[in-house]
């Protein structure tokens, strides 16, 4: 007996030589921020989350812009957002795909309860804790039929619960009741519900944006610390078993459908209370703020980030929050671009003599291929790139036709086979291609992609998804999962 | 009881079902052979309805038709299904092929971001206005069967009996022919169906091209029909798709095809008779109450899970 104990090369029970490297396989982490994660993932979780929160506390009083502030609360509560739904697909692994619905019911609750609609001025804590509550309960309702649901009639069904959702708000301004004459106006229609009450606790009334900003910074502590107290608890594992093999988990005893209702009403939950705060913020809802863009938007950050990591889901939100907060003013959506396109070269071309290749082919290919367009065509060229730092570099470079649009349309989807036939060449035939796609990228960018912002992100955001999912389907910071066969 | 309007919700639930029922076809052959749900597939039918209507502007556009309808309306059906027959194949081998042994959830992710950068594209594309395929230009409407209560357009009547052709050359195909026999092996076991030398990827390929055919062919009809197209058309229509598919029985091809009559028949008398705003909320409702009773769909066979 002592002697099986006692010899270091025994095998250890439960930790085979496969469970003992792991570790290795999973810690090997790629990527331009390798080093910077693996600095930051030695400190304690709570000095991160208490450094995070308390450098954008400090906002208001570096920047006094109110833009720069509203840009920041609305990332904070993106970000509360893709943690609720971090709980649902990350941890639990279910696609939730009606989140966004919760979200708007918690801000339409509170707009009922705490605005003029019927006269209800409901304290604000009041209003808050009956949305959390009955968003809660909401998740148990449409978790109930969905959880004898594999993954995919899941996902459908609680898409279908979102657009049934968005309908309701649209119209449940004329509903009759048959003990009311006249239809009653509930929702207010596609008008939405404004002059909402703004929070106030103990007397203190959140009113200024910058009051907002703490107020949603310490909301996302508090889920914070919460979420990171529930992933490290018996539910957290189960939920992270649950996801990568339902069955087995069932195997083991765990009760499977009550976890998944479990993760279902977190999510509901987190999404409701960010709702409240989301309807105070802005004085008012309407349906169109809960619509399919929203929800495509919180899936980017989740999966951007790496579904499963807090940290990663918070960055993912920050990143695109802002990305796309850029994206609405031409001359920074072609910094951005740029700079997008400069990094994806530096970090994806290997030898730098490639890279290097590259770049220079590509400007001449520009002067080449406007100089020899102004000959042929010059009514093509005529057109002039307008505002920005870059214009006046880039005028001489990308063609701009005055009727940019058919040539435009023509060039993106040149540009969408070019790019899936850059995924199927290999070795120096990639490198050569690669110099005509990008001019074709700037081209289509400057005539077609930069005049429309809002088209543009859903555009950038589906690419991505796609491109992530079969690139790195880990994101930025969660870990990578070794397939169990 | 008016039996006009019935009768009129009648043919219009068979107009709406046949369509319903070709989309469902798409998705349950593609469930059948990978299990995946191709969420991107709506968006394949709203480009099939664009690309119909490109080839009418090219011949002329609704006002000025320079050829013969009859020929004008096999070549939108032709372009269409050509056209989304390969937009099918394109997303399975770009967005899906790179997927296949990934995680349940991963697939399913991509087919969200597909169907998002379709229906933005088309946006970019086409602009947000409506287009209409305006079929009273150059079909009279008036024609067509009118017997008692009984009117049916020539339109409708030829959408339900190309319908009603398609759905039986499917079956044929996948009774009678080499291929529908390698797809029947692929879905009932895509490993087994290796080792016995099918190409499961061709055959992945080839169900993805004809799935997303009956799409695009799904959409030229509804043009044909109900004039509008639009980016967003995809998006609902994918989803009564998907639901009539479910409620045959995810899976089953005479399945998809019940399960879009009933879906469309259901959608127009309930817009007929009891609410034309919620009528969403309905057909959602059936959904929910069939998964309920019979998860497996009507003509489904209940899953056994082997480990």
């Amino acid at each position: 007996m002592s002697e099986v104990e006692g010899t270091p090369e025994g095998p250890k029970i439960g930790a085979d030589e496969w469970v003992a490297r792991s570790e290795e396989r999973t810690g090997r982490r790629g990527g331009p921020f390798a080093p910077l994660v693996a600095r930051a993932e030695q400190l304690p979780w709570w000095v991160l989350l208490v450094a995070a929160v308390g450098v954008s506390a400090l906002l208001p009083f570096v920047s006094s812009s109110e833009y720069v502030i509203r840009v920041a609360v609305n990332t904070v509560l993106f970000a509360l957002l893709a943690l609720g739904l971090n709980v649902v697909v990350g941890w639990a692994g279910l696609l939730d795909l009606g989140f966004v619905a919760f979200y708007g019911f918690g801000a339409y609750l509170y707009a009922l309860l705490s605005s003029s609609q019927f006269d209800l001025h409901f304290p604000a804590l009041l209003s808050v804790s009956i949305v959390i509550v009955s968003s809660a309960l909401l998740g148990l309702l449409l978790g109930l039929p969905s959880r004898r649901l594999v993954g995919d009639y899941l996902a459908i069904v609680t898409l279908f619960f979102a657009q049934i959702y968005v309908v309701l708000a649209t119209n449940a301004d004329r509903i009759t009741f048959p003990w009311n004459d006249g239809p009653t106006d509930i929702s207010g229609g596609p008008n939405g519900i404004t002059d909402i009450d703004p929070i106030s606790i103990l007397g203190y009334e959140f009113g200024s944006i910058r009051s907002y900003l703490w107020l949603s910074l310490g909301v996302f502590a508090v889920v914070v610390v919460a979420l990171q107290f529930i992933n490290h608890s018996r539910t957290g594992r189960a939920w992270r078993a649950l996801r990568e093999d339902s069955l087995a988990a069932e195997m083991m005893s765990m009760p499977v459908n009550r976890l998944k209702l479990l993760a279902f009403v977190f999510g509901a939950a987190t999404a409701g209370l960010t709702g409240t705060i989301f309807a105070s913020v802005q004085l008012g809802v309407f349906p169109q703020n809960f619509d399919l863009p929203l929800l495509i938007t919180v899936y980017a950050m989740v999966i951007l980030g790496g579904a499963g990591s807090i940290p990663g889901v918070v960055i993912g939100a920050i990143t695109i929050n802002v990305s796309l907060e850029l994206l609405r003013e031409p001359s920074n959506a072609r910094f951005l671009f740029y700079v997008a396109i400069g990094l994806g070269l530096v970090t994806l071309v290997r030898p730098w003599r490639r890279l290097a290749a590259i770049l220079v082919g590509l400007v001449v290919f520009g002067i080449v291929a406007y100089q020899l367009t102004e000959w042929l065509r010059p009514a093509w060229v005529s057109g002039t790139i307008e505002g920005g730092r870059f214009a006046s570099v880039l005028d001489g470079w990308v063609i701009h036709p005055v009727n940019s649009v058919h040539l435009g349309n023509a060039g993106f989807v040149l540009l969408i086979v070019a790019l899936l036939a850059l995924t199927e060449v290999r070795g120096i035939w990639r490198s050569i291609l690669l110099v005509p796609t990008l001019y074709l990228a700037a081209f289509v960018w400057e005539n077609r992609l930069v005049v429309e912002p809002s088209v543009t992100r859903i555009l950038l955001l589906g690419a991505l998804l796609v491109v992530l999912m079969s690139w790195r389907p880990q994101g930025l910071l969660g870990s990578s999962r070794v397939e169990i066969v | 009881m008016d039996w006009d309007f019935f009768v009129q919700q009648l043919v219009n639930g068979l107009t709406l079902g046949s369509v319903y029922a070709l989309i469902a076809l798409g998705y349950t052959m593609v469930y059948g052979i990978l299990k995946l749900l191709n969420f991107a597939h709506g968006e394949v039918y709203m480009m099939g309805a664009f690309a119909g209507f490109g080839v009418l502007s090219l011949f002329g556009g609704a006002a000025g038709v320079t050829i013969n309808v009859v020929l004008l309306i096999g070549l939108m059906l032709a372009v269409a299904m050509l056209g989304a027959g390969l937009l099918g194949v394109a997303i399975e081998r770009f967005a899906y092929r790179p997927l296949r042994n990934a995680p349940r959830i991963a697939p399913l992710i991509s087919a969200l971001g597909v169907s998002f950068f379709l229906q933005s594209s088309a946006l970019i594309l086409f602009g947000a206005d409506f287009r209409s395929y305006e079929t009273y230009e150059y079909i009279d409407l008036a024609t067509g069967i009118h017997w008692g209560p009984l009117n049916i357009s020539v339109v409708r009547i030829a959408v339900i009996l190309t319908a009603v052709a398609m759905m039986l050359g499917l079956t044929l195909l996948v009774a009678r022919t080499r291929l529908g026999k390698a797809m029947r092996a692929t879905s009932f076991d895509r490993e087994a169906a290796a080792m016995q030398g099918i190409d499961v990827d061709r055959v992945i390929v080839a169900t993805f091209f004809i799935g997303s055919a009956l799409a695009g062919a799904a959409g030229v009809m509804v043009g044909l029909v109900f004039y509008k197209v639009y980016h967003l058309m995809g998006f609902l229509a994918g989803l009564k798709g998907f639901t009539a598919a479910v409620v045959g029985g995810i899976g089953s091809i005479p399945g998809a095809m019940l399960g879009g009559l009933l879906i469309g028949l259901s959608e127009a008398f309930i817009t007929g008779y009891v609410s034309s705003t919620f009528q969403d909320v309905f057909v959602f409702s059936i959904l929910i109450a069939l998964l309920l009773v019979r998860p497996s769909g009507l003509l489904g066979k209940a899953d056994i899970q082997k480990v």
